[in-house]
């Protein structure tokens, strides 16, 4: 037993806590002080906490969990995107009525979920976590409990979250009930006798179901649409980039760390569902006119993405998941903030309200602007970076079997969809005929910081990548368990040779 | 000194920033100056490249990304194909920037996006690492987009930006995984790397025959080839006389130079299969658009259709694969550069002195207009290929060099074809002429202002001056120009041995 390795997720637990006991105490005007408390001790716990004080790795809890450089990538993803969240949440805070110190700890412990999860190792672990994480959003999302949209968003998740939560359990009990263990390193060793076994491929399948619900792809993306549309902004915007990223980590252990093998005999399955989700995410895009529905199609479309990496089943695959999620991390952080800014002037987040966002505040628009440009994939933006990292790697497993060629070339169409609805949203801000309003739009400091933060990563991410990449390769290492995936060797190869051409 | 060179409208950029929008004569001069710097420095850099070598000039190698198996650096340098661009690029940026004082509203950020536009053609042709090429192609695209949206003429410019961003998007994306492939098969996109590797040990068939489909699309759109040019004509009747001066004159060669500069000398056994198809195509970009460009009312969609028929010559020459051919195509592209830049200078100047370019309404104006008219006279005998301009020695190459390729493969009547296509540009060209500017004077244009001022003729003089300076002594490009093309050639002619055992080819491929 070795409770130095949760000190993260106790830490941040706690401060969970003391967030709800401060509420005691602090008079209802003074109450979005505490976000910005808790915001500073997050970034304490990303800075020290990461750095020095927790193990840099190590198992724990007789190997339920687990620390390694994945982890901690992600761990680091999580902490920084729950900073930024709650400095959104200060942000928004006159649009909640009640219940803001609760609205700051559900995010903590949100965050916690997400943090164990970045360390699951096993299945248990992983289901405790995830549930952690979905049982808070069902809350977050019906936050506004005014709003019959926001309800709606709620019950939504509450119910398609319960189904899909079924569908895992059901699928771990299959696993466990056929390989006798829950433990990914267990399963990994014992991959090819599993292979055979219809109960134990059913329950492997039964357990991607739930996490495509996670991760939000075609055919389990129902949800994604109305949720985004009615939560609050900040919850949405967790939910956008944490959830995603919790779903994708537990998807890189357990397809590509644990069954390889199985993945890799899947990976038609796997890019098929990419595909369909890359091209349902960017059709019902376009003709949307409310800004987070629109977000929320295109959520679906980069989750499409993002399997593509992963339908490649190759270390550069994986490299490019991680790198595309630390873009579109900042990225989608960016259009949300920009989102609450404008939301407390026009109560709607109708494309319509964004209209001569560029003679109303400059900053506002350029910020939008540069996020949408980096999510279509412009360069030097991180988002060109990681589209680029994923057709790369799609197209040198096109030397394995030629459907690659396919998906790079969906891959290629749903970059130029997505390009169409994005500037749609650009042109609205910019020569969108006449705003309903001239005021202009005043930034907060806390606003601002986070807006700054977006942009320093969106521009950082993608002038100089050469620092994420190295912490991406390093992160995919654990990923390669040595000798149990033939396949994946063959893959190293195109990585390596390359490397060694230099 | 070509970091300099491409950073010079950056800082440019960065100085009008810093400088409040409504200062717009500062913000203008201060634009003047920097291209004009940009302009003399590119100058100074064509006449001090050495002649007669293939090896690239002015390198400069950076480090950038070598992490996760990327391996990119940003190396930049020059040889006889792209110096000419170069020049041209600063020189056309330069005009285009002392045309726009006519744009009046958000001046600030015209200029800026205008000087990006300017640094990423420059930057383009100047990348050594396909990245960086892509990068920079990229970098002067989406100022284009915006500037035709927000500046552009006429009511369908939303229509018209949203159609150029998304056929150029798709085009360079399509070019992007072409370079993905090539990426993934070699491990590297530094073209000095490429040739390193590749010499003697070509790709495999059946790589070059993945990649160049992508590279000849994707590049084609972005260059307007036959039947994936629709974005043009409108594109650059509606955008703002800069931009299409820009992006007709320079930008549009940058795909051409990827073309030149990768597809050619690296995947010569898939150009050999597609040549005939390029071929055709390049006959529709010459028959087709010429035929359209023949109907056209409006001067700027017939400025534009003759514009692509020109690129046809750049593809034709590219088809013949022999040196003349090649010199041919370069000498086009760039003797195009200045007369595209030049056309939509004019055109502009007709635009803004009238408010139209329907030609029928127009008509007598080198009456009204003796400068703006006889240049524009000039330009379009530039354009049906008079001698004593560079078009005229492009063309006569590209057609040589045509000549020589029938004896392999091209079809005889291509080329005769092709003969056919200079006809046809004689023709619309005269009708331009005959219609704008000869006949009786409207009364309607009889308050119409000339160009009369020293400042407002210098960009014109300026773009007529290089067409007549390279068409009288073509040999100032050519001597830089061909011992580039001969290393082409030399590259090309290394076929892979189709009978390479696999062990052999991977390991060639290390």
């Amino acid at each position: 037993m070795n409770s130095g390795l949760i000190s993260i997720e106790l830490g941040v637990g706690l401060l969970g806590l003391l967030v709800l006991m401060a509420d005691l105490w602090i008079a209802p005007a003074n109450r979005r002080y505490l976000g910005w408390g808790a915001a500073a001790a997050l970034t304490c716990l990303l800075v020290f906490g990461l750095g020095t004080l927790a193990p840099q790795s190590g198992t724990g809890f007789s190997g339920l969990y687990v620390v390694d450089p994945l982890a901690r990538f992600f761990k680091a993803f999580f902490l920084l995107s729950g900073v930024v969240v709650l400095l959104m949440t200060v942000e928004y805070a006159d649009r909640l009525a009640v219940g803001l110190s609760e609205f700051f700890a559900l995010t903590l412990f949100a965050v916690t979920g997400m943090l164990f999860a970045a360390s699951a190792n096993d299945l248990t672990m992983m289901f405790v976590s995830l549930e952690l994480i979905t049982v808070t959003f069902y809350v977050l999302n019906s936050f506004q409990r005014g709003k019959l949209a926001s309800i709606e968003a709620g019950v939504k998740y509450l119910i398609l979250g319960a189904l899909a939560s079924a569908f895992m359990v059901f699928g771990i009990a299959l696993i466990f009930g056929s390989a006798n263990t829950t433990q990914f390193p267990e399963l990994a060793l014992r991959q090819r006798e599993l292979s055979g076994s219809r109960i134990f491929l059913t329950g492997l399948a039964l357990v991607l179901a739930g996490l495509g619900f996670k991760i939000a792809a075609f055919p389990f993306h129902g949800w994604a649409p109305d949720v985004y549309q009615g939560s609050p902004a900040p919850a949405t915007a967790l939910l956008a980039v944490g959830s995603k990223a919790a779903g994708f980590v537990l998807l890189l252990r357990l397809l590509l760390g644990a069954v390889p093998q199985i993945a890799a005999e899947w990976r038609g399955c796997l890019g098929g569902l990419a595909v369909l989700s890359l091209l349902y995410g960017s059709l019902c895009a376009i003709p949307q006119r409310s800004v987070k529905r629109l977000m929320g199609y295109s959520s679906i479309a980069n989750a499409g993405f993002l399997l593509l990496g992963v339908a490649t089943v190759s270390p550069a695959g994986s490299l490019a998941v991680l790198y595309y999620m630390g873009a579109y991390c900042f990225t989608v952080l960016a259009v949300f903030t920009v989102l609450c800014v404008v939301m407390n002037c026009s109560d709607t987040d109708d494309m319509a309200d964004l209209a001569g966002l560029g003679i109303r505040s400059p900053v506002l628009a350029a910020v939008m602007t540069l996020a949408l440009a980096s999510l279509a994939g412009v360069p030097p933006l991180a988002g060109f970076i990681g589209k680029f990292l994923i057709l790369r790697a799609v197209v040198a497993a096109g030397a394995t079997h030629p459907g690659y060629y396919g998906l790079a070339a969906v891959a290629v169409l749903g970059a130029v969809i997505s390009l169409y609805y994005y500037f749609g949203i650009v042109r609205m801000m910019y020569w969108g005929g006449e705003p309903r309003e001239r005021s202009g739009i005043a930034l907060t400091p806390g606003a601002g910081i986070a807006l700054l933060v977006c942009v320093v990563g969106i521009l950082y991410l993608g002038i100089a990548p050469h620092g994420l990449l190295q912490l991406s390769a390093d992160a995919i290492a654990p990923l390669q368990p040595s000798g149990a995936a033939v396949v994946l060797s063959e893959h190293l190869g195109v990585v390596t040779s390359s490397g060694a051409s230099r | 000194m070509l970091t300099f060179l491409i950073l010079l409208p950056v800082i440019t950029a960065l100085v009008i920033l810093a400088i409040p929008g409504h200062y717009r004569f500062i913000i203008r001069c201060v634009a003047l100056l920097g291209t004009l710097e940009t302009a003399i420095w590119a100058a100074v850099l064509f006449f001090r490249s050495v002649p007669g070598t293939p090896d690239y000039q002015f390198e400069q190698l950076v480090p950038w990304i070598s992490a996760g198996g990327l391996h990119v650096n940003y190396h930049v340098g020059i040889d006889g194909i792209s110096v000419g661009l170069v020049l041209a690029a600063a020189w056309v940026g330069f005009a285009a920037t002392a045309v726009s004082w006519d744009v009046e509203r958000e001046s600030k950020m015209f200029y800026i996006l205008l000087m990006l536009m300017i640094s990423g053609s420059i930057g383009a042709f100047a990348s050594l690492d396909l990245f960086f090429f892509y990068f920079f192609n990229e970098m002067a695209l989406v100022p284009t987009f915006i500037m035709i949206g927000v500046w552009g003429w006429g009511t369908d410019r939303q229509a018209a930006a949203f159609r150029i961003t998304l056929y150029l998007t798709l085009g360079a994306l399509v070019a992007l995984v072409g370079l993905v492939a090539l990426y993934a098969a070699t491990g590297t996109l530094d073209v000095t790397e490429l040739q390193r590797q590749l010499a003697g040990h070509p790709l495999p068939r059946k790589t070059q025959m993945l990649v160049f489909p992508c590279l000849l699309f994707g590049f084609g759109t972005l260059v307007g080839l036959w039947p994936f040019h629709s974005w043009a004509p409108q594109g650059y009747a509606s955008a703002p006389a800069a931009t299409a001066m820009m992006h007709a004159g320079i930008l549009k060669k940058a795909g051409l130079l990827a073309l030149l500069r990768v597809a050619w000398p690296f995947l010569p056994d898939a150009v050999e299969y597609w040549m005939p198809v390029l071929a055709w195509l390049c006959l529709g970009n010459l028959l087709f658009c010429g035929f359209v460009a023949l109907r056209q009312r409006d001067l700027n969609l017939l400025v534009g259709n003759s514009s692509l028929a020109h690129m046809g010559f750049a593809f034709l020459g590219l088809a013949s694969m022999n040196v003349i051919g090649l010199t041919g195509t370069v000498l086009v592209m760039v003797g195009h550069a200045f007369l595209a830049g030049l056309s939509f200078a004019l055109t502009g100047w007709v635009r803004h002195q009238t408010g139209t370019v329907e030609m029928l309404r127009l008509g007598g104006l080198l009456r009204t207009m003796p400068f703006v008219g006889s240049m524009m006279i000039l330009c379009f005998l530039a354009g049906c290929g008079v001698p004593g301009f560079v078009n005229f020695a492009g063309e006569l190459g590209v057609l040589f060099g045509a000549w020589k390729g029938t004896v392999y493969s091209l079809h005889g009547w291509v080329l005769a074809a092709a003969w056919g296509g200079l006809v046809i540009g004689g023709v619309y060209m005269m009708r331009a002429i005959r219609l704008v500017l000869h006949g009786e004077p409207k009364r309607e244009w009889a308050d119409v202002s000339d160009a009369t001022s020293g400042w407002r003729r210098l960009p014109f003089v300026a773009l007529l001056a290089a067409l007549v300076l390279f068409g009288v002594a073509p040999g100032i490009l050519t001597r830089r120009i061909e011992p580039a093309v001969v290393a082409i050639i030399k590259m090309a002619g290394q076929r892979a041995q189709p009978a390479a055992p696999l062990g052999a080819t991977a390991a060639m491929q290390r």
